[in-house]
């Protein structure tokens, strides 16, 4: 089986930290992964975006023109983004951010997550990324989420550590608020 | 019978392919000489330039790297970096060091490297022919500085003894000249001062000798050691422009 | 070899490729910044220096590349990392090694171009790397790696080759490859036997020869002796070391050829028409210099119609041409490179549409 999930915000909201911790979650399921970075030439406040591909086999392309789940972050990636999702797909949009009025996505499984407003209930705004991943493993079942809790080990430096429990809790409110 | 006079070890009995007059032959015996002084011949690693020191490993009997023109310093770099036992030195003209090297030159000197850098000042590109040189002095007609140099268009020759003792990196720079024989005894004490401060692990040592280009001056071997006495010396004084032994 | 998920590790291709040339031996690293493959001298001057290693960063491109003359002429193990325009500045000391005969490893990870360009993925220096790129005539060893893993490996049969040829090789990627990042196995240094280092100048001690590594050549036919010498070379590294990999290519009718990054795109527009019932295979060069010549000869026996992909308006097509039989035909989709110009598997997978219909 191959998997991929393209991720999509703006610089800060965490997109790359989700698309590695994504990618070690995988490896700790024995998967081969592919995690293919975009950014803007800012350091700060550009767009950022990635994708990563896991399978049992060979990963294959790491570009994917039309992408089984996408998580968009931000107004501009859903703009740019969401009618790239592939047919059948699903496409995880932060409602907290993102007004999906007025377009029309059919074949395409479209699910809200107001992201900022859980991260905000959770404490913290910069969990955004979290809530997204545990969204996207409830809609996708793609990975296991104790492969997420021993994937943030590797993917946190050390220091950070000490943030995992509340991570997890993020995540879990993703899952909760995209099984809603 | 006590023998006075006898050739280097570390040089090789062959006649060399240097102009009547010129000075390359001179640097080079003094730098054997200092080779054999130190006893490290065999741990040597000479880098030749593009220029009339080309075939260094003609007439040194050393291992030699030959290396693209200007880029001897950072050849040099990587070679004493790779093997930091060695002692390493690099015999560069004028336009390969001051002109198409002046950036690895002046990199090499400020890092500090520990090697020591010949430079052979004759004002001219020797081998191809007598063109113009970043050592050219004010007026010197050259194949192509026909009306002379110029300097508000062609620059004033650099210093470089004098430029690379501003460099920290530098432990000893100084300038010599080999057209008397009193030059030449002072020429011989700055070139193994250089090499023992390798030796020594010192840091960058660097000697610029003013040498003679009969050929490219057009002038008789006697008329040019005079001129390295009337217009060279003049302009680039002889002399240690930095030692730390004295800092 | 056996592997478990346990020890794999999850790296940057720039990344993979300064772990592997650590694990390769090579002690002594000469390079300059620029984007995309700055990871390489950022991780190398991390860890050199614990390793006794030397890391410099030099005063630019050409003084790196004659660091690493120096280091190589010495006998040790050394490399140097750029992009497009530091290896343009490059070429001056790769022609002097090619001459000197010396070994020593350049990373190529491409950017767009020319001139500054952009920092997205290229495959426009194809023929700068693989036709010597400076002056003279000579070749070099050019590896082109498609993944991670890949990378790292090559990295490592790069620094065998060099040694074994006596001549430089170049690791030829380009930002998709060395930004990415994949689950890898560290792999431990291939058991070669490497002929011993005779030539190196180590300083002449009692009782050796004098060494003398030099490019200069004036007696009457040494210089052509010198190519002829070298020609004989290329021939046997054509003969003993040409890799590529093929992909379903037994029953197909349509191969599609690609290296790189654009191989890997390609490998999963194969796949979506291979579910769409079309036969259609992939032949990738691993090694681009020496270039597979004999098993594209091989394959177009079989399968008469290639389609060539790479990002760029192409270049390996003409060394493809010159090797497939003569009634083979070979189709082109390229796009130049730049932002927003790496083609998606989808997109591969129309050409690839397009020129099936066009043979069945």
């Amino acid at each position: 089986m191959r998997y991929d999930v393209f991720f999509a915000g703006y610089g800060g909201q965490g997109v790359l930290l989700a698309g590695n911790l994504l990618s070690y979650a995988a490896i700790h399921e024995g998967k081969n992964v592919s995690f293919f970075p975009a950014y803007g030439v800012e350091k700060r406040g550009g767009a950022a975006m990635c994708t990563v591909v896991f399978a049992d086999g060979d990963t294959g392309s790491p570009v994917v023109g039309n992408p089984s789940v996408s998580v968009l972050l931000n107004q501009l990636s859903f703009d740019k983004y969401a009618a790239k999702v592939k047919q059948g797909g699903i496409c995880i949009v932060n409602s907290s951010l993102v007004d999906t009025g007025g377009i029309d996505l059919p074949g395409i499984d479209v699910v809200l997550v107001p992201m900022n407003q859980i991260a905000l209930e959770m404490g913290d705004v910069r969990m955004v990324n979290m809530v997204a991943c545990g969204a996207y493993i409830e809609k996708s079942r793609a990975l296991k989420s104790e492969s997420l809790a021993a994937a943030l080990k590797k993917a946190l430096p050390e220091r950070n550590h000490k943030l995992i429990p509340a991570n997890l809790i993020a995540m879990e409110a993703g899952a909760q608020a995209a099984r809603d | 019978m006590k023998q006075v006079f006898t050739r280097p070890e570390s040089l090789k009995d062959v006649s060399t392919h240097f102009c009547p007059g010129c000075h390359h032959g001179s640097v080079h015996r003094l730098v054997a000489e200092a080779l054999d002084e130190f006893g490290i011949r065999s741990r040597t690693i000479g880098v030749a330039s593009v220029g009339c020191s080309v075939f260094l490993y003609g007439y040194f009997d050393i291992d030699v790297i030959e290396s693209p023109h200007g880029r001897a310093p950072a050849v040099a770099t990587g070679a004493k970096r790779a093997r930091p036992d060695r002692i390493v030195f690099t015999y560069q003209g004028d336009g390969d060091l001051a002109a198409i090297g002046m950036s690895e030159i002046i990199h090499a000197a400020n890092r500090g490297e520990d090697i020591t850098v010949i430079f052979v000042n004759n004002t001219t590109y020797g081998m191809t022919g007598g063109q113009m040189a970043p050592t050219t002095l004010p007026g010197q007609k050259t194949s192509t500085s026909p009306y002379g140099r110029d300097v508000r268009k062609d620059g004033a020759p650099f210093k470089m003894a004098e430029l690379l003792s501003n460099l920290d990196g530098v432990a000893f720079s100084a300038r010599v000249a080999l057209n008397s024989p009193k030059n030449v005894i002072q020429a011989r004490k700055m070139i193994k001062t250089a090499f023992r401060y390798q030796v020594e692990k010192k840091g960058f040592s660097f000697i610029e000798a003013l040498s003679a280009c009969p050929t490219n001056w057009g002038m008789n071997p006697l008329d040019a050691n005079q001129r390295v006495t009337d217009e060279l010396i003049p302009y680039f004084p002889l002399g240690v422009y930095k030692n730390t032994a004295n800092l | 070899m056996q592997t478990t998920a346990a020890e794999k590790i999850f790296v940057k291709g720039n990344e993979a490729v300064a772990m592997a040339a650590l694990e390769a031996g090579c002690r002594c690293y000469f390079g300059y910044p620029i984007t995309p493959q700055s990871d390489i001298p950022e991780y190398l001057s991390r860890e050199l220096p614990g390793l006794g290693g030397e890391f410099i960063q030099a005063e630019s491109e050409i003084g790196a590349i004659n660091m690493l003359l120096g280091a190589s002429a010495t006998g040790v193990r050394a490399m140097t990392s750029s992009s497009g325009p530091g290896i343009s500045l490059k070429q001056e000391g790769i022609s002097y090694m090619a001459g000197s005969e010396l070994p020593g490893v350049i990373i190529d990870i491409m950017r767009a171009g020319p001139g500054l360009g952009g920092i997205d993925a290229s495959q426009a220096d194809y023929f700068q790397a693989t036709r010597g790129g400076g002056h003279g005539g000579y070749r070099i060893i050019v590896l082109a790696p498609a993944s991670v893993q890949e990378i790292y490996d090559l990295t490592m049969l790069a620094f065998d080759l060099s040694d074994i040829y006596r001549m430089p090789a170049m690791v030829l990627a380009d930002s998709v490859i060395g930004q990415m990042k994949e689950s890898v196995t560290p792999n431990s240094r291939p058991k070669t036997v490497l002929p011993p280092k005779e030539w190196v100048v180590r300083g002449r001690a009692e009782g050796t020869p004098q060494n003398v590594v030099k490019s200069l050549y004036l007696g009457d036919g040494e210089m052509e002796a010198f190519h002829w010498k070298m020609q004989a070379r290329y021939q046997e590294l054509a003969d003993k070391e040409s890799r590529w990999e093929e992909v379903q290519t037994a029953d197909a009718e349509l191969i599609v050829t690609a290296f790189g990054s654009t191989s890997r795109i390609a490998k999963t527009a194969i796949s979506m028409a291979r579910e769409a019932g079309m036969k259609v295979g992939l032949m990738r060069p691993i090694t681009l210099f020496p270039f597979p010549k004999k098993a594209y000869a091989a394959i177009s026996e079989r399968c008469k119609l290639f389609l060539d992909i790479e990002l760029s308006t192409g270049q390996m097509i003409d060394d493809v041409r010159l090797s497939v039989a003569r009634d083979a035909e070979v189709a082109f989709y390229g796009r130049p490179p730049g932002a927003g110009s790496l083609p998606t598997p989808e997109e591969l997978f129309e050409q690839i549409k397009k020129n099936y219909q066009a043979c069945s």
